[in-house]
């Protein structure tokens, strides 16, 4: 089976999802990468390098920044073409509404965030969270091409071969697109959220000394290459912007380790962090809610606590 | 000018939810319209006083959603309609995004149609863009403040790199997101007012359309398996202490 899968990008920054979609889209068999933007051809080459048998790369001006309508078009041309069974995106704020104009366009489905994935005779049944991730579900499509949004680190990322060669392929570009970007400022630079290995989130629990404690919690996500998360009372309270929330008004993130410090655990939150793989709590409350997700728990100020375990991790991970 | 806030209604956010023989059971906790909608109604209703509109609330769903309605009418919603029928039992995103459209054309004359970011429920996210598509509309997702100027709409979206200001001619669509300000609460007169409303139901018959067909389908619906949830907590004499036991057991757990 040929998988096609699109490489999502800001800029020509690749979302680093797009390359664990590659690599399970190579379970399947033949990768196809889909490149689109104004001079991306860098970024074909790099999706040969994670493993794309070929690349599709419409590169023109009209798609310099992302539009919805463009980029649709752009690819519904493409499948009408030569139709895949299955389309493999990353989830981002762009792959959502790209799959779902495109899914429009070819009158098929899109599963949405998906964190697992079988193929049985070249059709998919998807697994993913529903309800605040309070419930799972299973889930397929029954036209062509199936349409799968990926979760951020639900799948392995597959190890890059530099050199590895390819054919690209110039294809054309649609044009479209009906807003019109005027402006952009940067958000806080540094590791994304969704894509981080480790995240550290503190809480109202910082509210005696706001600007000290986000201090701290960020000294202890750079000590662990992470990003730096929040509850809402802490975004609400303008502790941190909006950007670092994490729950069901937020982001959803599913790191490897999620250590939340001054935060009860109310369910909305727990419905942004509840896939990570190893939860650790700081909470001075030992009744706090979330305890009850965590594995490893600490009764105690986080203000003292989180600085001692900035240092053990230095001294430990030799930094 | 008019604004037509679509809405879905959800069980409310602080239930607990089970999976029973394939279906969702959230026991008595209520349904509510759905928590990212109520930041769309606040939206629309901070253009009414801008602007001077009206503003149309939109729901498909059972005779019971109503209730998501008339909190939208309670909120300050001029009008309200329920797109219901037998047909439409599972509907995915983009057949119920054909529906919603086909509703707001018969509503006629919409400058401004605003989503939730998503639902809490099935939550794809998926059906701002996918009726803007429908419509042929221009789509600004993700917009926390705007301002109408004549015949355009400027917005500004947060997006996982930052944040855009974006521009676009009516009619367009937006989905809403919280930096709108937090949702009014039902004012006493509102709520009399949304008591009394009558809300009219359309059938698929009243749209002119067939039931869309179904390209997404639900094959189980699971609770998550039940994580080994004792949690350890880890005490020792001094912070330094505990804070290098606790890094200990992280490591050994090989996760990093
Ligand atoms: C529709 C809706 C959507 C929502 N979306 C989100 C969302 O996306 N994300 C989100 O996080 N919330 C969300 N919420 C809010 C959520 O319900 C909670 O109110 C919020 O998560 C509480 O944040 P918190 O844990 O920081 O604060 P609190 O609940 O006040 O908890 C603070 C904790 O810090 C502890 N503490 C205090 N001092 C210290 C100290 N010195 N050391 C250690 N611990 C200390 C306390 O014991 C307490 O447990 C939403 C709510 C609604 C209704
Ligand atoms: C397999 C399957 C399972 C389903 N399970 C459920 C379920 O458990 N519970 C359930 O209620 N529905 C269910 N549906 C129906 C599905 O939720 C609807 O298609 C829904 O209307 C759109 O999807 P969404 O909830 O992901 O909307 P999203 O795309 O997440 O919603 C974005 C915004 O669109 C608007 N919107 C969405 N739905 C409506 C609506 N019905 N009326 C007005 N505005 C709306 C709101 O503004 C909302 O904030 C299911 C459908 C399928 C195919």
């Amino acid at each position: 089976m040929n998988t096609w899968v699109y490489i999502d990008h800001f800029n020509g920054q690749p979302a680093p999802a797009s390359w664990e979609a590659l690599g399970l889209a190579k379970t399947f068999g033949a990768a196809t990468a889909l490149v689109f933007g104004q001079n991306v051809e860098a970024l074909a080459k790099i999706a040969l390098e994670y493993g794309a048998d070929s690349v599709l790369l419409a590169d023109d001006p009209a798609l310099a920044v992302f539009s919805p309508e463009a980029f649709t078009s752009t690819l519904a041309a493409l499948a009408s073409d030569s139709p895949p069974a299955l389309i493999l995106f990353p989830t981002t704020s762009r792959t959502r509404e790209l799959a779902a104009m495109l899914a429009v366009d070819l009158v098929t489905g899109v599963l949405v965030d998906v964190t697992g994935l079988e193929l049985a005779d070249g059709r998919v049944i998807a697994t993913r969270p529903v309800y605040e991730g309070k419930l799972l579900e299973k889930t397929t499509c029954s036209a062509s091409p199936q349409l799968v949004t990926l979760r951020a680190r639900a799948f392995p990322k597959p190890t890059p071969e530099a050199g590895r060669a390819g054919e690209i392929k110039k294809v054309s570009a649609q044009a479209g697109g009906a807003a019109v970007i005027e402006g952009f400022v940067a958000g806080e630079q540094g590791v994304s959220l969704t894509d981080a290995g480790v995240v550290v989130s503190a809480g109202r629990g910082v509210s005696n000394d706001p600007a000290e404690g986000f201090k701290l919690v960020a000294e202890l996500a750079a000590v662990l290459g992470g990003a730096v998360g929040a509850s809402r009372a802490a975004v609400d309270a303008g502790y941190i912007p909006y950007a670092n929330q994490i729950g069901q008004t937020g982001k959803v993130v599913s790191p490897d380790l999620y250590i939340a410090a001054g935060i009860s655990g109310a369910i909305q939150h727990m419905s942004g962090m509840r896939s990570s793989k190893l939860i650790v709590a700081i909470n001075k409350d030992a009744e706090a809610p979330i305890f009850q997700a965590a594995r490893y728990g600490v009764v105690g100020d986080l203000f003292t606590l989180v600085p001692a375990l900035t240092e053990a991790f230095k001294k430990k991970l030799g930094k | 000018m008019k604004i037509v806030v679509c809405v879905k209604q959800t069980p409310d956010s602080e239930a607990k939810l089970t999976a029973q023989n394939g279906q969702p059971s959230w026991g008595d906790a209520p349904l509510v319209i759905n928590p990212f909608d109520e930041y769309a109604v606040e939206g629309a209703l901070q253009q009414k006083e801008a602007v001077d509109a009206s503003v149309t609330a939109l729901c498909i769903g059972p005779e019971a959603a109503r209730d998501a309605l008339k909190h939208a009418l309670a909120m300050g919603a001029d009008e309200a309609i329920l797109v219901s029928d037998p047909a439409l039992e599972e509907l995915d995103s983009a057949g119920a995004a054909r529906i919603l459209a086909a509703a707001i054309q018969k509503i006629g004359d919409a400058d401004l149609v605003f989503f939730g970011r998503q639902t809490i429920d099935n939550g794809t996210g998926l059906v701002p863009a996918q009726v803007a598509r429908v419509l042929g509309w221009p789509l600004l997702s993700l917009v926390g403040a705007m301002t109408v100027e004549g015949a355009e709409i400027k917005v500004e979206r947060t997006i996982e790199e930052g944040k855009q200001i974006a521009r676009a001619k009516l009619p367009a669509v937006l989905s809403i997101m919280q930096s709108v300000g937090e949702p009014r609460y039902p004012s006493f007169m509102g709520i009399r007012k949304a008591g009394k409303a009558t809300i009219p139901v359309w059938t698929l018959a009243d749209l002119g359309i067939a039931a869309p067909a179904q390209a997404v389908w639900r094959a189980e619906l699971l609770n998550p398996p039940a994580h080994d949830s004792h949690c350890e907590i880890i005490k020792a004499d001094s912070p330094e202490a505990i804070a290098e036991a606790l890094v200990e057991k992280i490591l050994a757990e090989k996760v990093l």
